[in-house]
């Protein structure tokens, strides 16, 4: 059998497959512009509401990396809702697998394709938050804040693509991936908040402090990017 | 970028498909339960039968999809028992979804399937116009399509992909009458050009004249029906 | 099996008049015979449900995911496992919810609140809503197979975020001092008595969840046989048309 798996890879690499598909995802989004449209404005929204919600400036200034953190979380879920809901439309994911396209290749294709957009979201909360709750951003911490977001967004991929490609295509799917996914993505969520918070300073938390959060968004990230790869494989088989 | 080589050589004579008292089981229920066929290159072989036959079933072994339960089985020179991975990019299976991402349009989508088994610009724009899409449709997003135009889109994806097997079930569904001539003309064209064609389908007067050989299927069985 | 729609054997009537017999004594040590805490008064006597529940929930768990992996690893693929599995992650969420809410009710009697952050309690929740989430993917529809892959790779991934959770919550909860502040004057003293019916307490339950678990995991075979032989039934049914209709 170790002669056939090593042919496995032939035709197709991994590496070549996830360029192909990460391109093929972020120019559907070019086309379609959902996350410019649709999922950037929701985001807005929601931390518009959480200001009437919370109804204090001071409050609003305390919590705003928690905030940030929950909208992007939300967000996730409608962005991963709407990358597999591409897939499933015209059976394109099945046709995936059954022209033999490396299963590893495509989470990782997928996943690098969410990160960006990802990205893209919560560089615009973030901005969000310091004009909307004011909150105030020192330059040490900017090293640390974009450390956390790039770590955060990374593992959230991960898991996104990973439960998504779980839901796709059954039945109920749209409720089944936030009780799936969200409390998986708790430690992220303390994690990213933390780190965020000290980047920004609030609470009078140092910049220093951030650091361990890191640390756990980035076992985080790797755990679940590692297994999304191995696991997405089985997931998606007949 | 390597290509697997098992028995490729064009001017072999060994049949495309080879199966003898093949069975596949869905769950535990055998839906072939003993099929044997042979199909030789450049054939068109028209599947008929009842709903639930096993058609689709029988479709999806040749594509390497499902798991060789009992029997024997050889596609493309590849053992279905043992290596049905390996088979999956050489064959291409279209059933009645198509596989496209309607925001992007034909030549993206078929560039999209043609890199899979990294195909060439030239050979991309190749399969477009084989496929009688060039011209101002290729730059149409495939959602605008028509039923019948997006079906010879996923064939120029399977052109594209060099896939020498074709399995298609039902490929008429859904097209009126003029998309269903398209079709059948393009099928020609593929045969001709070194594929090998298997169509399941209900049509059974207009596949007459489309293919070369007619197969029935009945209760997970093959049985055989003059050549046409 | 003995008899074809029953799923009970002499072993689990063996076993259940055992764990009938276990759980009267519990309760009469637990709630009669056993003393009184020092600091916590009656109100400890809830222990002896919480804590056996609690554990009850973390070995179901534990041999949720141990039977996946067994289904995953191709040498012992068997559907069996799958339903051990299935069967294991229901009874745990049932002891998890005992666990949950005798906790707070334990909590309310001795520190006044309902609920606390505290990395165990806090860890054992998203476990629970986890494993809600894992029947729900269980009840997706497909085939055997299909449902048994899909639920096992969850309950591994369920193995690699719980302890993430856990650390998370607990690193968090370091930075907030009242956690270590609980407690403190609440602590339970046990005595001879009162630890002998907390163990009796887990082993009762242990005994519980291998009863019910054996007649779960014999339930879903039977309600996977009766899928089966629906078909079963309907292929020979048109088998025998297809040879009528003409060799």
């Amino acid at each position: 059998m170790s002669n056939a798996s090593q042919q496995r890879f032939t035709g197709t690499t991994v590496i070549g497959t996830a360029r192909l598909i990460a391109a093929k995802d972020l120019r559907v989004e070019l086309r379609s512009r959902v996350l410019l449209n649709q999922v950037l404005p929701f985001a807005l929204i929601v931390m518009v509401m959480f200001a009437f919600a919370l109804d204090s400036d001071a409050v609003l200034e305390r919590v705003a990396p928690g905030l940030v953190w929950l909208a992007a979380m939300f967000s996730t879920l409608i962005m991963v809702s709407r990358s597999f809901a591409v897939e499933t439309a015209d059976g394109a994911l099945d046709q995936l697998r059954s022209a033999g396209v490396p299963a590893m290749g495509i989470f990782i294709g997928k996943m690098m394709a969410l990160m960006a957009q990802l990205v893209v979201l919560v560089t615009l909360l973030i901005l969000t938050a310091v004009v909307l709750y004011r909150a105030e951003l020192s330059w040490a911490g900017s090293v640390l804040l974009v450390t956390t977001g790039l770590t955060a967004t990374c593992g959230l991929a991960a898991v996104g693509t990973l439960y998504g490609g779980l839901a796709a295509g059954a039945k109920g799917r749209e409720t089944l991936l936030p009780l799936l996914l969200l409390p998986v993505v708790a430690p992220v969520l303390i994690g990213a908040t933390r780190a965020t918070e000290s980047a920004f300073g609030t609470r009078g938390v140092s910049t220093g402090q951030g650091w361990p959060w890191l640390g756990l968004l980035a076992v985080f990230a790797v755990l679940f990017s590692v297994s999304g790869a191995v696991a997405f494989g089985p997931l998606l088989d007949d | 970028m390597s290509t697997v080589s098992h028995g490729h050589d064009p001017a072999s004579l060994e049949p495309v498909v080879d199966l003898c008292d093949a069975v596949a089981v869905l769950g535990s229920f055998p839906a072939l339960a003993g099929a044997t066929m042979t199909v030789q290159r450049g054939e068109i072989v028209l599947l008929s039968g009842p709903n639930g036959a096993g058609k689709t079933t029988l479709l999806r072994l040749c594509a390497g999809l499902v798991a060789l339960e009992r029997g024997r089985g050889r596609v493309l020179g590849v053992d279905l028992a043992n290596d049905r991975e390996l088979v999956r990019h050489r064959v291409g299976m279209i059933g009645h979804s198509n596989g496209l991402y309607g925001d992007l349009t034909v030549t993206e989508n078929v560039r999209f399937w043609g890199r899979t088994v990294g195909a060439s610009e030239s050979e991309i724009g190749l399969a477009v116009s084989r496929m009688g899409l060039d011209g101002r449709l290729a730059h149409l997003p495939v959602s605008r399509l028509s039923a019948g135009q997006r079906r010879r889109t996923a064939l120029a994806g399977l052109v594209a992909r060099r896939a020498e097997l074709w399995l298609l079930d039902e490929p008429h569904a859904g097209l009126d009458a003029g998309g269903r001539d398209e079709l059948d003309s393009v099928l020609k064209m593929a045969a001709t050009a070194g594929a090998t064609v298997i169509v399941a389908s209900h049509e059974l007067e207009r596949a007459g004249k489309l293919a070369t050989r007619q197969v029935e299927v009945i209760a997970g069985q093959v049985r055989k029906v003059a050549g046409l | 099996m003995s008899n074809d729609r029953a799923t009970s054997t002499p072993f689990t009537k063996g076993l259940g008049f055992f764990v009938v017999l276990g759980i009267a004594l519990l309760i009469i040590l637990g709630i009669f015979v056993s003393p009184a805490d020092v600091n916590q008064g009656e109100s400890v006597r809830i222990m002896y449900a919480h804590v056996p529940g609690a554990w009850l929930a973390y070995l179901a768990f534990v041999m949720t995911a141990v039977s996946s992996a067994a289904y995953l690893w191709k040498r012992t693929r068997s559907l069996t496992w799958d339903r051990i599995a299935g069967a294991s992650a229901e009874v745990g969420v049932l002891f998890m919810g005992i666990s949950l809410v005798t906790g707070s009710l334990w909590g309310r009697l001795t520190w006044g609140t309902y609920w606390t952050w505290d990395a165990r309690l806090t860890t054992t929740a998203f476990l629970f809503v986890t494993y809600i989430g894992y029947l729900a993917v269980r009840g997706l529809g497909g085939t055997h197979q299909q449902r048994a892959r899909r639920s096992a790779v969850l309950a591994l991934l369920a193995v690699l975020e719980i302890p993430l959770v856990h650390f998370s919550v607990e690193l968090w909860n370091t930075l907030h001092q009242e956690a270590s502040v609980a407690g403190r004057g609440t602590d339970v003293e046990m005595n001879g008595l009162m630890l002998f019916t907390l163990f009796l307490g887990v082993v009762v339950f242990t005994l519980m969840y291998i009863w019910l678990v054996l007649h779960r995991q014999r339930s879903l075979m039977l309600e996977d046989m009766l899928d089966d032989s629906g078909l079963d039934h309907a292929l020979s049914e048109r088998r025998a048309e297809a040879t009528q209709a003409g060799h």
